[in-house]
């Protein structure tokens, strides 16, 4: 006989972790000692149901956060972020200092040229353009005391042009707010209901300058000055294509007309 | 990491099942095994390249599993859910066996943790004793001694049957 039998040979028994010559040995011990033999066939039975009752979890799809393969990836991205962010911040600080030094003097921090012009007529385009409830404030009707309103807070003389015979009908108008203080809003409408508008405001930078065109997003526009009057014509991408002969027309107007 | 890849992503169903197991918390589990997946992937170059990848994956599991015990035990006793196996499982298992899993998972979570990590590892994982220790950075007859007690308490446990609670130790003593 060789060593004694100890708990460990009898839970490496349990675990199917015995050498055959030893778990021969221990079977033989198993057989003279019942009650022993008893308690450890319990432990086994145990083993067996904690196997098979947390098996399924193991079964499971993995997922998706658990991706290796997703988890190195967004890994690469992060690591790649970092320096890019470090990165990027140095150059904006060498861009802000040589920026605030080519703008001394400036002193503003709005666009205020015909680029910003060309956005805020985009942004104003955006949420009135689409506004089915009350596009504008002052009804077509009404004309002569939009004029008055517009007129009044832009310290300017106005005018409307009657775009009818390019399919716009005016609708009538508004003073919204912008960057550069109040401008004026035109808005018109074909017969499908497809929109245009004109925003108007004094010009501090870009007094005159020749029409071009802008976008920003899904709204298209050509955006002009004449004697420090900046305007912009604005429409959806639906009717983009007809915006010049369009805008050509209404700067014609105001040209004959203020 | 081609190596990374083909060593410790067939080992995730382990990792979430002994994590599961042990916190009896599915999304919590989840969570952890994603936090010890980020460590697998930011530290794997550090990793002994004569070493097994699994101990080595499982014992980060083990480790964060270990704090966050803590953390529960700091913020207050374990409140012992009603049906464990809704605790550990997605769908309920198979109705036949339902009863009797029912019975050895109630069990299983009022062992103490060591023993419970012990028993999850070498019963459940097929950790050879060897590894268990390492996983568990104790010495082999550590493992051993805390295996044997694990499986006899179990057993007590079991036979003790529900509605008496083994981890307070509390019985109530008829009072004449």
């Amino acid at each position: 006989m060789s060593r004694p039998i100890s708990e460990d040979d009898l839970n490496a028994y349990i675990d199917n972790a015995l050498p055959s010559a030893r778990r021969l040995e221990v079977e033989a011990y198993l057989e003279r000692n019942p009650d022993v033999a008893a308690r450890y066939a319990v432990f086994g039975v145990q083993r067996e149901a904690l196997r098979s009752a947390l098996g399924p979890i193991a079964a499971e799809p993995v997922p998706p956060q658990l991706n290796l393969t997703h988890l190195v990836a967004s890994r690469r991205r992060r690591d790649w972020g970092g320096w890019r962010a470090a990165a990027a911040a140095c150059l904006l600080l060498l861009v802000g200092g040589a920026s605030g030094w080519m703008l001394r003097g400036v002193g503003t921090e709005h666009g205020v040229g015909i680029n910003a012009l060309a956005q805020e007529a985009s942004y104003a385009y955006a949420v009135f353009g689409s506004d089915r409830g009350r596009p504008v404030e002052i009804a077509a009707a009404d004309s002569a005391a939009l004029v008055r309103w517009v007129e009044n807070r832009l310290s300017r003389q106005i005018a409307v042009p009657d775009l009818a015979a390019a399919g716009y009908q005016f609708m009538g108008g508004r003073v919204v707010a912008t960057g550069n203080g109040p401008a004026g809003l035109l808005m018109y409408d074909d017969a499908k209901g497809g929109r245009i508008a004109i925003l108007m405001r004094p010009m501090v930078q870009d007094q005159n300058a020749s029409m071009a065109e802008h976008r920003e997003g899904d709204v298209f526009g050509y955006a002009w000055a004449d004697n420090g009057m900046g305007y912009s014509l604005v429409g959806g991408s639906d009717n983009a294509s007809l915006l010049h002969p369009v805008a050509d027309e209404a700067r014609r107007q105001f040209r004959a007309r203020t | 990491m081609q190596d990374m890849m083909a060593l410790v992503e067939p080992l995730i169903p382990s990792l979430r099942r002994y994590a599961r197991s042990l916190l009896r918390d599915q999304a919590g589990a989840d969570d952890l095994v994603q936090d010890c997946l980020e460590r697998v992937i930011s530290r794997w170059h550090q990793r002994r390249a004569d070493g097994d990848a699994r101990t080595w994956v499982f014992t980060i599991l083990h480790n964060l599993a270990l704090n966050r015990l803590k953390q529960k035990t700091r913020r207050g006793p374990h409140i012992p859910v009603e049906d464990v196996s809704e605790a550990l499982f997605a769908t309920a298992p198979a109705q036949e066996d339902h009863l009797h899993h029912r019975a050895v998972l109630a069990a299983l979570t009022k062992l103490p943790d060591d023993q419970r990590s012990v028993l999850l590892l070498v019963s459940v994982e097929d950790l050879s004793y060897a590894e268990a220790a390492a996983v568990l950075g104790v010495p082999l007859g550590t493992v051993m001694s805390r295996l044997s007690r694990a499986r006899h308490r179990l057993a007590e446990i079991i036979e003790e049957g529900p509605g008496r609670s083994a981890t307070t130790g509390a019985t109530l003593r008829r009072v004449k």
